[in-house]
């Protein structure tokens, strides 16, 4: 029992700012324990039995919960999915309901989804990420021509958004709104396009001759960085974000995969430096590029940072593909979690989504960073990557 | 938390000495790309009014999601490439292949690309596509880049070998389009590549 509280302290203290040196210090040391460290808070759940038990459970399970016995459980979660969603969660030691709801309308699955994000607002006064949107790539074969399409965060209901029936890559959304970026090879060319969900129209932001690609929009939505060639080589660039304004930030010989800092001062990207790939990031108004220490975790690439600005996310390339996190201010070396490749953050800042290669088809998973916890979307077609959480 | 005192400064003082070190190479000779001021964009579509949040409202996601095929005219000199007869056999032998990781044009290619240069050179109308492609080992989008400097190392020389960069344009698949999907090092090998596609003006053009 004893054990339980303190870790359940534990994620506390790594997710509550402490104030003062010695606090600072705690904290720090906690938050190297938590990468893939934490034990989870463990729930018992009873009486769902059907869409709804599914739903919570991946809900549940992929930002921080463990299912166990009543006896082992901190909290107990029991209600119904006969029809729809009603249930109560009720602290087993303070023996208090905390949370009774019953839902209608919708659909099952959303009604699920609402009810676990309301269990981890009760518990981690956090708002859960239930009801978030992913874009991905999908490719029928594995290769070749492909798709973007939108899903929910676990997979489900997935709407294809083109029908370019071209190579298509690297979705990314437009912060707070029904948009999309991504690049299509429709027009003969690796073009970036601005896509509205809501109208259906897009157009193209970036056309240039060679390489238009891995568009990623600032936290306010004004910019996007993305990669070119034009110059001759691959850099990094950056546009208003109707493509207007465009400014070389980088002169490297191999710059990939740009993302920002969530104050929108910094890009970080994959660079080469001396031979060897780095971390890298440069102020995104332009200046010195300044390298990250990734503490021995060789070949970094897609850096994704936290919209917490707390931790990077990324790629270790070695013979396979693993997913580490690391914190922004290199206090926390990088921790390797799962084997996976482009991560990207949902909102929360605990969560990644991130694709992986199951007999030479990628499939979309979603990962708790801090207890390592992972479980696998629902397919959309042959091999779905390049996953990107609305934001 | 010992270790990695001791272990960080280290590694910084390992990251000094490669940024000291690092830079023997010099600045790398790139040409700039035909019609790199000039980007190839549709028409706009004015601004959107978009509910703004992260979580997309109302059911179960956007409904009317429009499919129509997107952007506009091409305008820039992308048009003169694409307007052209694609002629993927003429070039086909001389394929050049590229070592792991690696976007040097091996010394052993050299009578290729010279074979690619006598074919531009001793027809004055043609241009020519350079498909930069990769094996399937690397992160989708490093390949893109790493496909990308494939076929513009490919572009340089032949650069040096007389040939005017205004002719050619380059394109990386990365490793979307494998020559051969097997996941053994042969198929890699072969999938490690750079094309030529020889381009024609249309007849009566």
């Amino acid at each position: 029992m004893k054990k339980i509280i303190v870790s359940f302290l534990t994620i506390g203290l790594a997710t509550v700012a402490l104030t003062g040196a010695r606090a600072q210090e705690i904290r720090i040391e906690n938050v190297i324990n938590i990468l893939g460290q934490a034990r989870p808070i463990p729930v018992a759940l009873d009486g769902f039995t059907g869409e709804g038990a599914e739903v919570l459970k991946f809900d549940l399970y992929v930002q921080g919960f463990s299912f166990v016995t009543p006896d082992a459980a901190q909290y107990l979660i029991h209600g119904s999915d006969a029809g729809s969603v009603a249930g109560t969660v009720t602290d087993k030691f303070a023996k208090r309901v905390m949370l009774s709801r019953s839902y209608n309308g919708a659909s099952l699955r959303r009604q699920a989804h609402t009810f676990a994000d309301e269990i981890v607002e009760t518990i981690q006064n956090k708002k859960g990420v239930g009801l978030t949107k992913i874009a991905f790539k999908a490719q029928p074969s594995g290769y070749g021509p492909g798709e973007i399409y939108i899903a929910d965060f676990d997979g489900h209901g997935p709407q294809r958004i083109t029908t370019d029936n071209a190579i298509v890559a690297k979705p990314a959304w437009a912060p707070g709104r029904l948009a999309l970026f991504y690049t299509s090879y429709v027009r003969s060319n690796p073009d970036i396009y601005y896509h509205s969900l809501s109208t259906g129209q897009r157009r193209v932001i970036a056309g240039y001759s060679g390489l238009n690609t891995s568009a990623a929009a600032s936290p306010d939505g004004a910019k996007i960085a993305m990669v070119l060639s034009k110059s001759g080589s691959d850099n990094i660039w950056v546009c208003g974000a109707d493509g207007s304004g465009l400014k070389r930030l980088t002169t490297g010989v191999q710059d990939s995969s740009p993302c920002w800092s969530p104050d929108g001062q910094w890009i970080c990207f994959a660079t080469e430096i001396g031979g060897r790939r780095r971390l890298a990031k440069v102020a995104a108004s332009g200046g010195a590029v300044q390298t990250l220490n990734t503490a021995g975790v060789s070949n970094p690439t897609e850096p994704d940072w936290s919209p917490d600005g707390k931790w990077i996310a990324f790629t270790r390339q070695s013979r396979d593909f693993d997913i580490c996190v690391m914190s922004a201010d290199g206090k926390v070396p990088p921790v390797v979690l799962v084997r996976g490749e482009n991560p990207s953050w949902a909102p929360n800042s605990r969560t990644l989504v991130f694709n992986h290669d199951i007999g030479h088809r990628d499939v979309l998973s979603v990962l708790d960073v801090f207890t390592k916890q992972y479980k696998d979307c629902a397919r959309a077609t042959g091999s779905d990557s390049q996953p990107a959480w609305a934001k | 938390m010992k270790l990695n005192q001791i272990v960080f400064p280290l590694v910084l003082a390992l990251v000094a000495s490669l940024a000291v070190t690092g830079c023997k190479k010099g600045p790398v000779k790139t040409t700039i790309i035909p019609g790199h001021n000039t980007s190839i964009v549709g028409p706009g579509n004015g601004p959107e009014t978009v509910p703004p949040g992260g979580v997309i409202p109302g059911g179960e996601g956007p409904g009317g999601v429009d499919r129509g095929p997107g952007g506009g005219p091409l305008v820039d000199n992308r048009t003169e490439f694409d307007k052209m007869t694609r002629d993927p056999a003429a070039l086909a032998p001389y394929t050049v292949h590229f070592a792991f990781d690696s976007a040097v044009v091996l010394n052993k290619e050299q009578a290729n690309i010279a074979s690619v240069a006598q074919a531009l050179t001793s027809s004055p109308g043609d241009k020519l596509f350079i498909e930069g492609n990769c094996d399937e080992r690397g992160t989708q989008e490093y390949n893109r880049a790493l496909g990308e400097r494939r076929a513009l190392a490919l572009r340089e020389a032949l650069v040096k070998n007389g040939i005017d960069p205004e002719r050619i344009r380059t394109i990386s698949y990365g490793k979307d389009k494998p020559e051969d999907p097997g996941h053994d090092e042969a198929a890699w090998a072969k999938n490690r590549r750079g094309v030529f596609i020889l381009l024609h003006p249309k007849a009566g053009v």
